[in-house]
């Protein structure tokens, strides 16, 4: 029997790593993080975990701890955010190269500068190309349920790759609502007992890790990490389906809103999706054939789901909640106008950046997108490809 | 279906953010779909802030800010003429406000002549009970009287379940008591 809680995102994701009880945890705290790691050290203080926390001097330090304890042997977790997550990097990179089935947990936020706490998709999108799968939560329910999944996922024998699960800082991470939670012994039973690979702490089969590779292999063992994380899709599928079976919430790649008989769609990921989806239900009242495709996963890329999905539209929306100083749109729309590129049929596609730096986004934006793709449609001609939604300019 | 929305308007420190949670608790416990949220800027005692409420029989998907909601909660009075506490709510709103005034009185300051006013002397009560002015657990009395998603017995409950590990026993009678008596002597107008 589901209980019922009232949590915030931060909550339902500490209630989770709870659940999973890793062997480590090292953390530093950051905004909008901070809550999610504070119940998290509550947890072990209180002894209802017997996870070795670690706390560390710097977000640097937290992913190397992990990097250590991944590699020795252990299930190991983090969370972060914006500037926590950059001060990360040189890590982040390194947990993917050596393929350590870590989970961090970031509450998106806008990287400085100026300083600014609140949310925007700038720290995840440029760990984008770190080779961790990334998975997005449109609200508590899916942070808690993405985070159970990506245990799954990542120490899956097939992926054996970090993952991020994300959530909209302060939108989602300081939101309180209802949260359908698992019972511990299901959470037990769906990440099941660990299983390190090639640990370093199996002193009868020493192994070294992360030694020097130049031109002789590098790019060898960078083609295979490649072919993990492509790997890694129908895993993500099919955990997506299992934890369907325990908890009646199965997840895709993506999320597919009256698409059915859609002539205009809109890509999005985050929080955006779930006002979005509100917005679409009034258009489709005023004879708008209007739907959503929700990204979930968006590393790795899931380019044929995608292609399948918006082809047959007439009009695509794509919009991004971060911006690529000097790039031919945001990050989002860049991966999926190429994706359409071979498609046989490809509708006209804008790309709207909003929400920077925690601008709030309304139906009456979303519905401002719609229009606009329609209007493109009728004429014929995209006048801008790349524009703004709730900017003043 | 658009959920019931609610604006809370409060000073930093006055427990508006912990109100807008026991709402959401007392919505969890009539099997409600619930959110709270505050208005996340500067943190400072004194300065004027906004919490926020969505409830609903249905899933709630919004995840965009209350612009338009049905119910205002104004918990500190010297906000009812320093900061626009009608913005965006409709000609049904509700305002409920901690204050001295009749809500015939709150009218003629308001200038807000449809809807419904209801008004409590919120501090006035937790002075006399809990020998200080914590107001926001007797606004949440005064909430019972027009707003039927959560009854008055539940809301007591989900005032005992957020206080319950943190106040003393004594303390969190005093708090119920308080809340009974705003629910009693809230005059709807």
């Amino acid at each position: 029997m589901a209980k019922i809680m009232g949590f915030n995102g931060n909550a339902a994701v500490a209630y989770a790593m709870k659940q999973i009880n890793p062997d480590v945890v090292a953390a530093y705290p950051i905004t909008p993080q901070t809550d999610c790691v504070e119940r998290f050290a509550e947890y072990v203080s209180e002894g209802l975990v017997d996870t070795e926390f670690v706390t560390v001097e710097s977000e640097h330090s937290a992913m190397s701890a992990c990097v250590g304890a991944a590699a020795a042997g252990g299930r190991v977790m983090t969370a972060t955010a914006a500037n926590g997550l950059a001060l990360m990097w040189e890590i982040v990179y390194i947990a993917a190269s050596m393929r350590l089935p870590v989970v961090m947990m970031v509450a998106n936020r806008a990287l400085s500068g100026n300083i600014n706490i609140h949310c925007d998709h700038s720290d995840t999108m440029g760990a984008r190309d770190a080779g961790w799968i990334q998975l997005f939560s449109e609200n508590a329910q899916e942070a808690y349920d993405n985070l159970i999944q990506a245990v799954k996922i990542a120490e899956d024998m097939g992926v054996r790759l970090p993952v991020m699960v994300t959530q909209d800082g302060f939108i989602i991470s300081h939101e309180l609502e209802r949260v359908e939670i698992l019972e511990d012994q299901e959470v037990k039973q769906f990440v099941g007992p660990y299983q390190p690979r090639y640990p370093l702490l199996d002193l009868e089969h020493p192994v070294t890790y992360g030694p020097l590779d130049l031109f002789d292999y590098y790019f060898e063992h960078k083609r295979s990490q490649i072919e993990a994380i492509d790997c890694s899709l129908p895993v993500i599928e099919r955990v997506g389906q299992e934890f369907g079976k325990v908890s009646g919430r199965s997840y895709g790649l993506l999320e597919l809103y009256r698409m059915e008989d859609a002539e205009y769609g809109l890509v999005a990921l985050g929080s955006t999706c779930g006002t979005a989806k509100e917005t679409i239900d009034g258009l489709r009242e005023k004879g708008k054939k209007v739907g959503l495709i929700k990204i979930r996963c968006f590393r790795p890329f899931p380019k044929e789901a995608i292609v399948k999905a918006v082809s047959p539209l007439k009009g695509l929306a794509v919009l991004d909640r971060s911006a690529t100083f000097g790039g031919f749109g945001g990050p989002v729309f860049t991966e999926v106008r190429s994706a359409l590129y071979d498609a046989e049929s490809r509708p006209l596609t804008l790309d709207f950046i909003y929400g920077l730096g925690g601008r709030d986004i309304f139906q009456e934006d979303i519905a401002t997108a719609f229009s606009r793709i329609e209007e493109a449609v009728k004429t014929g001609r995209v006048e801008k490809p790349i524009d703004y939604l709730g900017l003043r300019e | 279906m658009k959920p019931l929305e609610i604006r809370w308007h409060g000073r930093g420190g006055q427990g508006v953010v912990t109100a807008s949670r026991i709402l959401a608790e007392g919505a969890l416990r009539e099997g409600k779909y619930f959110q709270a949220f505050p208005e996340y800027g500067p943190e400072r005692m004194g300065a004027p802030i906004k919490a926020f409420n969505r409830v609903s029989d249905q899933p709630i998907r919004l995840h965009c800010g209350v612009t338009n909601p049905e119910l205002v909660i104004v918990v500190d009075p010297t906000l009812l003429t320093s900061v626009n506490v009608l913005e965006g709510l409709g000609e049904d709103g509700i305002v409920l406000a901690n204050c001295e005034k009749s809500p015939a009185e709150l009218r003629d300051i308001l200038g807000f002549k449809t809807g419904k006013v209801v008004t409590v002397n919120a501090s006035h009560i937790s002075r006399e009970i809990l020998g200080r002015v914590v107001v926001n657990t007797p606004m949440l009395g005064a909430l019972c009287r027009v707003f039927d998603q959560v009854k008055m017995e539940t809301m007591l409950e989900a005032v005992r379940a957020q206080f319950g590990e943190k106040l003393r026993a004594e303390v969190i009678e005093k708090n119920l008591s308080s809340l009974k008596k705003a629910h009693e002597e809230a005059q709807v107008g």
